[in-house]
């Protein structure tokens, strides 16, 4: 991946920068030491990496306002970091960047069981939000693979989703209200409490934008209360073809499972090796988790064995208790541990209709072949959202080129059976180049064209989601005008 | 005008010299009264796509909401934010459009326990100010290509854009529904109520207190059984009140096609607004309304009023959090007091700036969010 050529003006006045930056915060609140800046050189895209000209850790809202006013009065680029587990490069640095971390920024600010809500700083990690909820049986339903690490500012500025949103949604479908801080350190609140806009739905724009239009630094999201129980059955079928009509007729009958997660055989065997959970040696797997009470489950479960009987299973394990639920959630779990003890891997995120999966397994597996590089798919079956793992070797010359080079044909393949290129991801680095095959020209100016309003000089995040010829003009100007 | 396709609706607004008054089947006239010649989506209709086994439904901007459920009824599928249908308290006529319930972020209900309509927008396809076709999002459950300008577009009322294409999830429809009634309920134990039973493990999906009749209704959907068994926890959870509980299909049905198009305040005569609030803001924000009648939705976080006409209610509403919309107005009111929630200046310039760029020119139904 191509990144843009730093503003050398900009590094030439890194002394200035620092010190302006410094009188706003606390001691220790800017690294700009190029020792310590190396700890934010990338993300969880780790095949990118780039030192930024200092890194800034603000305590508050205010001091974010601060930081970002001086930015944006000197003109430097500005980079969000939650945690940093963008596995899309949406926290990659510039060298002429202030990488803006919220970490410091990870207090519960208020709980409210009564309307079902909680406030938080938004460095705090996914899981910790449930952790601040969870004596009272309440939880937050979006739960990344990351979800230890991830911090919501992260989930906000990439719509997370996770394995349970077939019934729960994704971060914007749970987030009701946001404080914002724009790129000239004006300071606003959209959304509360309350449900839905009184105008246009500045929330649901805010939130997928990857950091490009503002800063969140807290966050209201929508607690639910924890079902009664939940059970996983694991389903193992002969073949992609049949697994993939099995989805399909469940989903059909009516019952709406909480998640449905598929693995073909390349996954299902890294994963007995390195976890050994008992899964069945067969073409494809699926867990299928239903909630409610034990008779509730008994009754959901029942319909979902039944389909799932016609479609002549080589395997069919329902948990009969916590453990054995344990065992089959065990090897899906640790599946992307397991592929890296093997490999390295890169990990795709298309989405595609669910009818079109079989089809797009069998071609993922020709695109293998071809490139000479093993895949094995792990996913959620139910919304469609793939998760190829393309197995490669780091230490060997041109092998990341050719692993990216297949990942760009896959997901180009997302794309031709109606799909897109990342569903819960972000598009960051990764797949910016790839806009091209998804958006037309004028689907692409409608999106700049909002960046335009929000951060007219371009400064937030600004090579990242576009093409960077087709945002060459934009950033241009914005430089030019310094 | 009433262009038949996406590109005939593009070259009108291309070619257009004046303002244009963008409608759907012309049952929603909330607003500010926009002058211009119409634009009638009604033309381009029909359903592109449904695939059942996906969830998923993509449709033209202009197909009557009817068919659309029909289309869904027969697979066991429905829309499910359960948009309102504005024509009995607006006393509009005319065929409720699915492009009119995605403008108007139109929904019902059951938006408590499962989300808006802007939470089942998979894609749009619209046409910006200057004639441009624009898509965004996709026919996918889960996408996170870009920015999403679908929910920018979704509650927009036309001011953004025209839409000519809508893609939704959609869900399978319950087998079982059941009502508890609790009687004899003011607000405050209403609200307190209601949250308890959306606190529960039970899935209420819907919570609604009608002020006049003195009901306070939860309801569940699912299986059989499971709508068996959640009503009787709900019971025991309310074993000190007054409940009764309705488990026949016509009669769930219908009262709760009451509340979602506000059934109890469609005949009274003044101005009705709709005001989102936190829950437990309700008693207090009811108590200042000084309101004629008053429907409570949403667990108490939607509040219907029914107001003497050209009150300014969101004046009463003081220092409380949310949003008030004058659904329901005279010429006159709507005039007088701004229709949509004022919005704090840096967020009014935002949105200001968003029109700028999708209408350069200012001619889809201006004025009418102002």
């Amino acid at each position: 991946m191509e990144m843009p050529v730093p503003n050398a003006d900009v590094i030439a006045r890194k002394a200035q920068i620092v010190a302006a930056l410094a009188r706003v915060l606390p001691e220790g609140g800017v690294i700009s030491d190029v020792a310590e800046t190396r700890a934010y050189e990338c993300d969880a895209l780790t095949a990118y990496r780039c030192a930024p000209l200092a890194v800034v850790l603000p305590g508050s809202t205010e001091e974010v306002s601060a930081v970002l006013k001086i930015c944006h009065d000197m003109g430097v680029p500005v980079v969000p970091r939650g945690s940093g587990t963008s596995l899309a490069g949406g926290a990659l640095p510039t060298a002429d960047c202030v990488i803006l971390g919220v970490a410091r920024m990870n207090e519960v600010i208020e709980t409210d069981y009564e309307n079902r809500y909680i406030r938080v700083q938004t460095g705090r990690t996914n899981l910790s939000v449930t952790g601040a909820v969870e004596q009272e049986d309440f939880f937050y339903a979006p739960d990344p693979s990351s979800q230890l690490a991830c911090a919501i500012a992260g989930n906000i500025a990439m719509n997370s989703g996770g394995a349970h949103c077939l019934k729960y949604g994704v971060t914007t479908n749970n987030l009701l209200g946001v404080t914002l801080v724009l790129m000239d350190g004006t300071v606003t609140e959209i959304g509360g409490a309350h449900l839905d806009s009184g105008g246009l739905d500045l929330l649901g724009l805010i939130c997928g934008s990857e950091g490009q239009l503002g800063v969140v630094t807290e966050a209201t999201l929508r607690i639910l209360r924890k079902p009664e129980g939940a059970r996983p059955v694991l389903m193992g079928f002969e073949s992609n073809e049949v697994a993939g009509a099995c989805v399909s007729d469940i989903i059909k009958a009516g019952v709406l499972p909480v998640a449905i997660e598929f693995m073909d055989r390349p996954c299902i065997e890294a994963c007995e090796a390195f976890a050994h959970a008992g899964y069945p040696m067969c073409e494809a797997l699926l867990i299928v988790e239903v909630e409610g009470s034990p008779a509730e489950i008994d009754e959901q479960l029942a319909l979902i064995l039944d389909i799932a009987r016609r479609h002549d299973p080589v395997e069919l394990r329902e948990a009969k208790d916590a453990d054995e639920a344990g065992r089959i959630w065990l090897g899906r779990k640790s599946a992307f541990g397991a592929m890296g003890q093997i490999n390295d891997y890169m990990c795709l995120d298309g989405t595609i209709p669910v009818t079109a999966l079989p089809f797009v397994l069998k071609r993922i597996g020709e695109l293998g072949k071809q490139y000479g590089l093993g895949v094995a798919n792990v996913f959620h079956a139910g919304d469609g959202n793939m998760h190829p793992l393309i197995l490669f070797d780091a230490n060997k010359p041109g092998d990341l080129e050719l692993c990216e080079a297949m990942g760009a044909d896959i997901l180009r393949l997302c794309v031709e059976v109606g799909g897109c290129l990342t569903g819960e991801h972000g598009v960051g680095i990764e797949k910016r180049d790839l806009m091209t095959d998804q958006f037309a020209p004028d689907d692409l100016e409608a999106q700049m064209g909002v960046k335009d309003v929000f951060d007219p000089k371009w400064l937030l995040n600004p090579s990242k989601v576009f093409p960077l010829a087709v945002s060459e003009s934009r950033r241009y100007v914005a430089l030019a005008a310094e | 005008m009433r262009p038949e396709t996406e590109a005939e609706l593009a070259e009108m607004i291309a070619a257009a010299r004046g303002p244009l008054h963008v409608q759907g089947g012309g049952t929603r006239s909330v607003g500010r009264p926009v002058t211009g010649d119409v634009v009638q989506t009604g033309g381009m209709s029909g359903i592109s796509l449904y695939e059942p086994g996906a969830l998923t439904l993509v449709v033209k901007a202009g197909t009557p909401l009817a068919e659309i459920e029909a289309a869904l009824e027969a697979e066991g599928q429905r829309l499910p934010f359960e948009p309102m249908d504005h024509r009995g308290l607006l006393g509009t006529d005319g065929t409720p459009t699915i492009g009119g319930v995605v403008a108007s972020n139109a929904s019902g209900p059951r938006r408590i326990q499962v989300g808006a309509c802007r939470d089942f927008m998979l894609g749009v396809r619209f046409v910006d100010g200057q004639g441009t076709v624009i898509k965004n999002g996709g026919r996918v459950m889960k996408n996170v290509t870009g920015y999403d300008l679908v929910k920018l577009l979704c509650g927009s009322w036309g001011t953004l854009g025209v839409l000519s294409e809508v893609s939704l999830k959609v869900l399978p429809k319950p087998g079982s529904a059941a009502t508890l009634t609790l009687h004899g309920l003011d607000v405050a134990q209403a609200v307190a109520a209601m949250s308890r039973a959306l606190g529960s493990p039970y899935e209420i999906t819907g919570a609604a207190h009608d002020a006049q009749a003195g009901e306070t209704l939860l309801r569940i959907e699912g299986f059989e059984q499971s709508v068996a068994y959640r009503a009787g926890q709900i019971q025991a959870l309310f074993a000190d009140h007054d409940v009764s509980l309705d488990t026949d299909p016509d009669a769930v049905a219908q009262v709760w096609c009451g509340i979602r198009d506000v059934a109890p305040l469609k005949d009274g005569k003044g101005d009705v607004w709709r005001l989102s609030v936190k829950p437990s803001d309700a008693p207090l924000v009811a108590a200042r309304l000084e309101a004629e009648a008053l429907l409570f939705d949403w667990g108490g976080g939607l509040i219907w009023a029914q107001v003497p006409e050209g009150t300014d209610l969101r004046a009463r509403m003081g220092s409380v959090a949310g949003h008030a919309t004058l659904v329901r107005g005279s010429a006159a009111s709507r005039a007088a007091l701004p229709v949509f929630h004022p919005e704090p200046a840096p967020l009014a310039q935002i949105s200001e700036g968003l029109r700028k760029r999708f209408d350069p020119r200012g001619i889809l139904n201006p004025g009418l969010m102002a």
